[in-house]
């Protein structure tokens, strides 16, 4: 009875996941059908994911480049982006993914203004990043943020709410309810030189968002935190979407990307290589199936439990998608608890490490030939 | 003129937090010592030795904390990076430099003033009542502030686009030559060479003129001091510290942070 249950319950997820798949392919169109070739390569997503009907930009980047000079005589250069370009919609989740060194921080300090393009242009809200009344509506999160430690957390926000011309009022109201926001509220008059790296960047965190700005750009917002610490962070985000905002968010935790963003852009080695929804970036073919379950008794045998893994109690085995429905029947019989049946897909990560290895061979290959 | 005027409130907190106007207490011991000590030592000079001694270490006090901390009010925010959030805020990076600095000056007024205040107690154990002439010490302590305001503004512009330590030696040089500018302007007396010459002349209508705010000779022995000069080096220290700062802004406004 238990065995036939567990089928059942497979077979409505299987059915479930099967519609939302049907629903995916539908609404990707024309893409899809490439994408189901294998044939869509990511600049090919990128223009398709461009010509997709959009709101208006929040941001725009035009062939933004940047050299840093370096050596005694600063007469060589170091490229540390070239020609970006990419657009973020307005009200989108936009994920910024690379490794250390890709770019991901220069693109953003770019935008704060925090350092000067060699070349390109960019517009927040319609409006160049040169002009500094942009930030009224842009809160912004340094990567490992680092504060006046001899403020208090609420003397820091209201420090920088006063620079959105806020009545000594609205900056009362707004601290607390950012403190009590990001958890902070039971220390909020403790200096920041008392806090820890978790603590200083719900406070960064509180400050980006201290005057509802409409644009809210985070450097590696999760970096340091425990992982109640970053559900929060995700769950701000959540937040900030839900409440018409946009937020660009750097980041190599390539799960948060995959469970936050509508969309990603990948850079390696200061060129962007793709941008796309999670879905599109990693393609939506299925590599198989895998199943898990459990076999009551130790004296049963049948030809799936040898192809299968055991982790504990557990057996998972990974098939394909037409051998799916047989070794379903196998179980039945084998009276066999299913308790999951589940798609492979490739994951962000492992779209992501093809394009750095990529990049690693590229390197290396012009190393050689001395180019 | 807000964002300025913010700044500058978180700079003078900074420095009040950072225990910088402790230096008080060591100023207060010495004035003790020295009210103490004068009495016994030195008859009939008293006063002239309190008020050279209260002034000079005014002076030095001063110079410490403008030459130290104004080269850290930008590069210590650069290396501690506390400048990206606030630069990501509706703040020019002219108006980060004024109130950086007009904390800084507030800071180093009210700790002149206190010290001033430290002085006249001195001044009064050893001689009271107070005359009207003691009354010029508070020209010669203004005429200090105006010094170290112009130094502050020095340290800020080479802290710009140096290293601290470089920024530091570049004040510290250019305060010490500053100090001479008057010597190098008299030394077309000599038989030099006219290039030279016009070169040293050059260089001393360039360098700050920090001797113009020395007035401790005069004032210790209880001599007046010219209305016209106080004015004159009220306009000096203005334009100067002015054009320094418009450097400085320039410099920053082009900056790349790290």
């Amino acid at each position: 009875m238990e065995s036939g249950r567990g089928g059942h319950r497979a077979f409505c997820f299987l059915g479930i996941y099967s519609f939302g798949c049907l629903t995916s392919f539908a609404s990707f169109s024309g893409v899809a059908s490439e994408e189901r070739k294998g044939t869509l390569r990511v600049d090919d997503r990128r223009r398709l994911s461009k010509n997709r009907s959009m709101p208006n930009p929040a941001i725009e980047i035009e062939n933004l480049s940047k050299e840093y000079p370096y050596g005694f005589l600063h007469l060589k250069k170091r490229r540390s982006l070239e020609n970006l370009s990419m657009q973020v919609q307005t009200g989108e989740v936009f994920g910024f993914l690379g490794p250390n060194g890709a770019g991901k921080s220069t693109t953003i300090k770019l935008l704060m203004r925090l350092i000067f393009p060699t070349s390109g242009t960019a517009r927040i809200l319609g409006r160049s990043i040169e002009d500094v009344s942009v930030h009224q509506e842009v809160g912004y999160l340094p990567e490992q943020p680092y504060f006046y430690d001899y403020l208090t957390a609420a003397e820091l926000l209201d420090y920088f709410a006063r620079f959105h011309g806020l009545t000594a009022t609205d900056r009362r109201e707004r601290v607390q309810r950012m403190l009590k926001k990001v958890g902070l509220e039971t220390a909020k008059k403790i200096q920041l030189r008392k806090y820890s790296k978790g603590m200083l960047q719900r406070a960064g965190l509180a400050q980006a968002i201290l005057h509802d700005p409409q644009v809210v750009v985070l450097d590696e917002p999760m970096s340091g935190l425990d992982p109640l610490g970053r559900r929060e962070v995700r769950d701000i985000i959540l937040e900030l979407k839900k409440e018409g905002r946009t937020v660009l968010f750097s980041t190599h935790i390539l799960s948060d990307a995959e469970m936050l963003c509508d969309r990603v852009g990948v850079i390696v080695g200061g060129k962007l290589r793709g941008v796309g929804t999670p879905g599109e970036m990693v393609g939506i073919q299925t590599q198989g199936m895998e199943i898990l379950f459990e076999v009551e008794g130790t004296g049963k045998k049948f030809a799936l439990l040898e192809r299968a893994t055991k982790t504990g109690e557990r057996y998972r085995v990974q098939l394909s998608e037409a051998e799916l429905y047989g070794a379903l029947d196998e179980l039945r019989a084998a009276e066999a608890r299913i308790l999951s049946v589940a798609q492979i897909k490739p994951t962000l990560e492992e779209f992501f490490m093809n394009l750095v290895d990529a990049d690693r061979a590229q390197a290396n290959a012009v190393e050689v030939s001395g180019q | 003129m807000t964002n300025i005027w913010t700044v500058a409130t978180n700079t003078f907190r900074e420095a009040v937090r950072d225990r910088v106007l402790y230096n008080l207490v060591f100023f207060a011991l010495l004035m003790m010592g020295a009210a103490i000590l004068v009495g016994q030592i030195s008859i009939g000079i008293e006063e002239s030795v309190i008020v050279s001694l209260g002034l000079t270490a005014i002076s030095v006090i001063g110079i410490f904390i403008a030459v130290f901390i104004g080269v850290g009010l930008v590069s210590k925010e650069m290396d501690k990076r506390t400048l990206y959030a606030l630069l990501a805020k509706p703040v020019k990076r002219w108006e980060f430099v004024l109130g950086k600095y007009a904390g800084l000056v507030t800071t180093l007024a009210v700790n002149t003033a206190a010290m001033a205040v430290g002085l006249y107690a001195a001044l009064w154990t050893v001689k009271h009542p107070l005359v009207r002439s003691d009354w010029y010490l508070l020209v010669a302590v203004y005429l200090i502030l105006l010094k170290l305001a112009l130094i502050v503004a020095l340290a800020m512009l080479f802290s710009c686009f140096t290293t601290p330590f470089l920024a530091i030696l570049f004040t510290l040089g250019i305060y010490i030559a500053g100090v001479f500018a008057e010597e190098l302007r008299t030394m077309q007396k000599m038989d030099l060479n006219p290039v030279a010459m016009k070169l040293f002349r050059g260089i001393s209508y360039v360098l700050p003129n920090f001797e113009n705010f020395n007035v401790m000779g005069a004032v210790a022995h209880g001599r007046g001091v010219a209305g016209k000069l106080v004015w004159h080096d009220s306009w000096y220290a203005i334009v100067y510290c002015g054009m320094v700062l418009g450097a400085a802004a320039v410099v920053f406004s082009r900056r790349n942070l790290k």
